[in-house]
C-alpha cells in the first residue's frame, strides 16, 4: 500500500481545495520523521472527504499542513484560486480565512478566559468583515449550532460540557462563512450520544452553509457515515481512495481490509478462539523515522512479495471512483 | 454462600465534595462466576469506572468517601478487610488493567522489574525463578523476544506492547478476577482487536472471571457473556449480551445503540442522537435519572425512581435473566421475545 499517485484527482471540474504532493517532515535528534510523504487530494464544492487512518499515519499532520499550521515541507495547497503555499504570510492569512479547522479537544481549543459571545466572533473581529450587527450575528450562529443564546452567551468554556464546547468551536469556525472546513477527530473525545449530535450538526452545517469538508478520524463507521469519498492513509502515504458507500464491501487494499476486520463485531469472541486464525499475533506500525522501502504496508501485509519491497505501488483506478495503491489488491469478499 | 466468585450487593460509592455528596455509584448489584465475562457499559460519568475501582477496593471508606453495600469475593467482604489484608488480595485474587498503559507503568523501572517485583512479593520465589516466569508471562501475552524486553523501559515500547506488559503484570499471580477498565481505549483499532482477543483467550485458558468496563458498545458486544448498562450511577438494564443488544428494553439502551454510526448503514444516515446531557450527580433528579432525555417519559417517571426488576422469563430461575429499571420499557417484538425466552 502506502503508495503515491494522482490518478484519483479530478482536474476537469471546479474544486474548492487542491492539495498537490504534500510532504511534511520533522527534524528530530534521531533523524527525520516522514509524517506525510506525497499526499494528493482534491475537494469539489459540497463534498466531504474522509481521511481514515491509525495514530501515526500522518492524517493530523496532513490536516494541519493544509491549514499551513505549520506550512508543509513541500507541496502546494490551492484554496479556490489562491495558492496558499506561494503567498506572503499576511496575504496567506487573509486567504486562509476561507478555510477553518475544528479540533479534537474542544475544551482546550477555546480560550478559557473569554465568554462564548466573544469566542464565536473572534475571527470577525480580526478581519473586520462587513458591518453585520454583532449581537444578532452571535445569536444566529449559536442557534445554528443548536445552542440557546440566552443560556450560553455569557458563559465561559469551563461552564459548558464537551459537546457544548464543540458546538461553540463549530459556530466559531462558521462565523467567517468559510468554503472549506477541516475537522480533525472532532468527535473522538465525546461520548457516543453526544458524538451523534455533533455528526448530525456537521451534516446540517454543510448543507446550510454550502461547505466542503475534510473529515479526519480513526473510526471507520464514523468516517463512512459522514463522507462521500474516503481516503485511507498509512505511514504518510495513500492506500486507497473510494466512495464511502463501497467502503464496507468493496475495499481492495489489504490495509483497508485490516481496518474493516478490526471493527468490533458480535462474533469476535468465537473468532478469537478459532485456532485457524492464529491467535493473538502482534503487528505494529514501523517507525516513521525509517519507513520501509517500496510499499510502506508490506511489513504487516499478508500478501507482501519481493516486488512490494522493491517497487512503490501507484494509485490505479480499479472501478469508477475507486483507486488502490497495491501490487496485489485483495478481491472484495463475496457476502 | 453461592457458586459465584464475585457477588456485589447494593454497592454505593459516595464522594463528599464541596458541592455536596456525589453519588457516583448508587445501589448496584451483580454477580460473576469463574470463566464468565461481564461487560459494564455506560457513558462518561455513569459511574462504571468508580464501580470497577470500588469492587477492587481501590476506592474504600475514607474522610472523603463512603462505600456501603457488600463486595463478596468468594464470600469475603473486600471492604470489611483491613487495608493490609485487602492488599494481599490484589494480585492472587483480583487484578486490574487500566486504560492508559503509559501511566500504569513506572517510567524509571524496566519491564522486567514490574513483573519480577510482583512475582517475588506475592509468590515469594527466588530472583531467577521470577525472571523465568516473567519471560514466560511475556510470551503468553504475545510479546516477541520476551527475554530482551525485560531489560527495556516502558518508553521504548509501543502503546499496544505496553498494554500487553500491563496485562502480563496483572496476570503474574494468577488472579481469579480480572477487572479491565477501558483496556483498549488508548489504542489503535487494529491493536485494540489484538488486545481484546488476548484478554478473551486468557479468560478461557485460566478460567478467570473478567469485568470489562468500557464505553465502547461494539467491543463489549462481541466479548462478553452478560452486560450491565449503567446510567448516572445506576444499572438501567442487564442480561445476556446478545439479547440486550438485539432487543434493548430500556429506552436509554435503545437510544444509545441507535446513536452509534453503523458500517452497514449508507453514508449520510441521520443518527438518532440523545438530546440533552446526563444529570449532575451532586443533585440527581427525584425520579428516573434518564427522564429528562427519554422519549417514553410519563408522569410517574419524574416522581418515582424505577427499581431494577427482572423481566418474566419462561426459563425458571435464570440468573442471567433480563432486568430493566423502567416504568415504560420498550416492548420486545415477538421474534426478539422468542430469542430472549431461549436465553441465547
Amino acid at each position: 500500500m502506502a503508495g503515491s499517485g494522482t490518478a484519483h484527482l479530478r482536474p476537469g471540474v471546479e474544486r474548492s481545495l487542491v492539495v498537490d504532493d504534500l510532504v511534511v517532515e520533522f527534524r528530530v535528534a534521531a533523524g527525520t520523521v516522514h509524517a506525510v510523504s506525497g499526499l494528493n487530494l482534491d475537494l469539489v464544492p459540497g463534498e466531504t472527504l474522509g481521511i481514515l487512518g491509525e495514530s501515526g499515519c500522518g492524517k493530523s499532520s496532513a490536516g494541519r499542513a493544509v491549514m499551513q499550521l505549520p506550512p508543509p515541507t513541500s507541496g502546494t495547497v490551492r484554496l479556490g484560486d489562491n495558492d496558499l503555499t506561494g503567498l506572503k504570510p499576511r496575504a496567506m492569512r487573509r486567504a486562509r480565512a476561507r478555510m477553518q479547522l475544528v479540533l479534537q479537544d474542544p475544551v482546550s481549543a477555546l480560550n478559557p478566559r473569554r465568554k462564548v459571545k466573544d469566542l464565536v466572533v473572534e475571527g470577525l473581529e480580526i478581519w473586520g468583515w462587513g458591518d453585520r450587527h454583532r449581537d444578532t450575528y452571535v445569536d444566529e450562529l449559536l442557534v445554528s449550532v443548536g445552542l440557546d443564546p440566552e443560556t450560553v452567551r455569557e458563559k465561559r468554556p469551563h461552564e459548558l460540557s464537551g459537546g457544548q464546547c464543540q458546538r461553540v468551536c463549530i459556530a466559531r469556525s462558521l462565523a467567517l462563512d468559510p468554503d472549506v472546513l477541516i475537522c480533525d477527530e472532532p468527535v473522538s473525545s465525546l461520548d457516543v450520544s453526544v458524538q451523534a449530535q455533533i455528526l448530525n450538526l456537521l451534516e446540517q452545517a454543510r448543507a446550510r452553509f454550502g461547505l466542503s469538508m475534510v473529515f479526519i478520524a480513526h473510526d471507520v463507521a464514523v468516517v463512512k457515515n459522514i463522507s462521500d469519498r474516503v481516503l485511507v492513509m498509512y505511514l504518510g502515504k495513500t492506500c486507497e481512495v473510494l466512495p464511502s458507500a463501497d467502503l464496507e464491501n468493496a475495499a481492495l487494499h489489504p490495509y483497508t481490509r485490516l481496518l474493516l476486520a478490526s471493527v468490533p463485531s458480535e462474533t469476535d469472541a468465537e473468532q478469537a478462539l478459532d485456532p485457524a486464525r492464529g491467535g493473538a499475533e502482534m503487528t505494529e506500525l514501523p517507525s516513521p523515522l525509517d519507513p520501509p522501502s517500496g510499499c510502506r504496508f508490506r511489513t504487516r501485509c499478508p500478501l507482501a512479495t519481493e516486488r512490494c519491497a522493491a517497487e512503490e505501488p501507484q494509485l490505479r483506478e480499479f472501478r469508477p471512483g475507486q483507486f488502490v495503491a497495491c501490487h496485489h489488491p485483495e478481491p472484495p469478499v463475496e457476502e | 454462600m453461592s457458586t459465584h466468585l464475585l457477588e456485589v450487593v447494593d454497592l454505593r460509592t459516595v464522594f463528599h465534595t464541596a458541592r455536596g455528596d456525589v453519588r457516583a455509584v448508587d445501589g448496584v448489584s451483580f454477580s460473576l462466576a469463574a470463566g464468565e465475562t461481564l461487560g459494564l457499559v455506560g457513558e462518561s460519568g455513569s459511574g462504571k469506572s468508580v464501580l470497577g475501582r470500588s469492587v477492587m477496593g481501590l476506592i474504600s471508606n475514607s474522610a472523603m468517601t463512603t462505600v456501603s453495600g457488600q463486595v463478596l469475593l468468594e464470600g469475603t467482604d473486600v471492604h470489611a478487610l483491613k487495608p493490609s489484608a485487602r492488599r494481599r488480595l490484589w494480585g492472587p485474587e483480583i487484578a486490574m488493567v487500566f486504560q492508559d498503559p503509559m501511566t500504569s507503568l513506572n517510567p524509571v523501572k524496566r519491564v522486567g522489574t514490574h513483573l519480577t517485583e510482583t512475582l517475588r512479593r506475592h509468590l515469594r520465589c527466588s530472583r531467577s525463578e521470577a525472571t523465568e516466569r516473567a519471560v514466560d508471562l511475556l510470551r503468553q501475552v504475545g510479546i516477541p523476544e520476551p527475554a530482551r524486553r525485560l531489560a527495556q523501559y516502558p518508553h521504548e515500547l509501543s502503546g499496544g506492547m505496553r498494554q500487553r506488559v500491563v496485562i502480563a503484570t496483572a496476570l503474574a499471580c494468577d488472579p481469579r478476577l480480572l477487572i479491565a477498565d477501558e483496556p483498549t481505549t488508548a489504542l489503535d483499532v487494529t491493536v485494540q482487536k489484538q488486545i481484546l482477543d488476548l484478554l478473551g483467550s486468557l479468560v478461557v485458558e485460566r478460567d478467570m472471571a473478567m469485568l470489562l468496563v468500557s464505553h465502547d458498545l461494539g467491543a463489549v458486544a462481541g466479548r462478553t457473556d452478560r452486560v450491565q448498562v449503567m446510567y448516572a450511577g445506576r444499572t438501567v438494564e442487564s442480561g445476556r449480551t446478545r439479547p440486550v443488544f438485539a432487543a434493548p428494553e430500556h429506552p436509554y439502551t435503545e437510544a444509545l445503540l441507535a446513536s452509534i454510526p453503523q458500517l452497514s448503514h449508507p453514508p449520510h444516515t441521520v443518527l438518532r442522537a440523545i438530546e440533552g446531557n446526563p444529570p449532575d450527580m451532586a443533585r440527581p433528579p427525584l425520579g428516573c435519572r434518564f427522564a429528562s432525555r427519554c422519549s417514553r417519559v410519563g408522569e410517574e417517571c419524574t416522581a418515582v425512581l424505577p427499581a431494577l426488576s427482572v423481566v418474566p422469563s419462561p426459563v425458571a430461575a435464570d440468573a442471567a435473566a433480563r432486568a430493566v429499571a423502567c416504568h415504560h420499557p420498550v416492548l420486545p417484538e415477538p421474534v426478539a421475545m422468542e430469542e430472549v425466552g431461549h436465553g441465547r
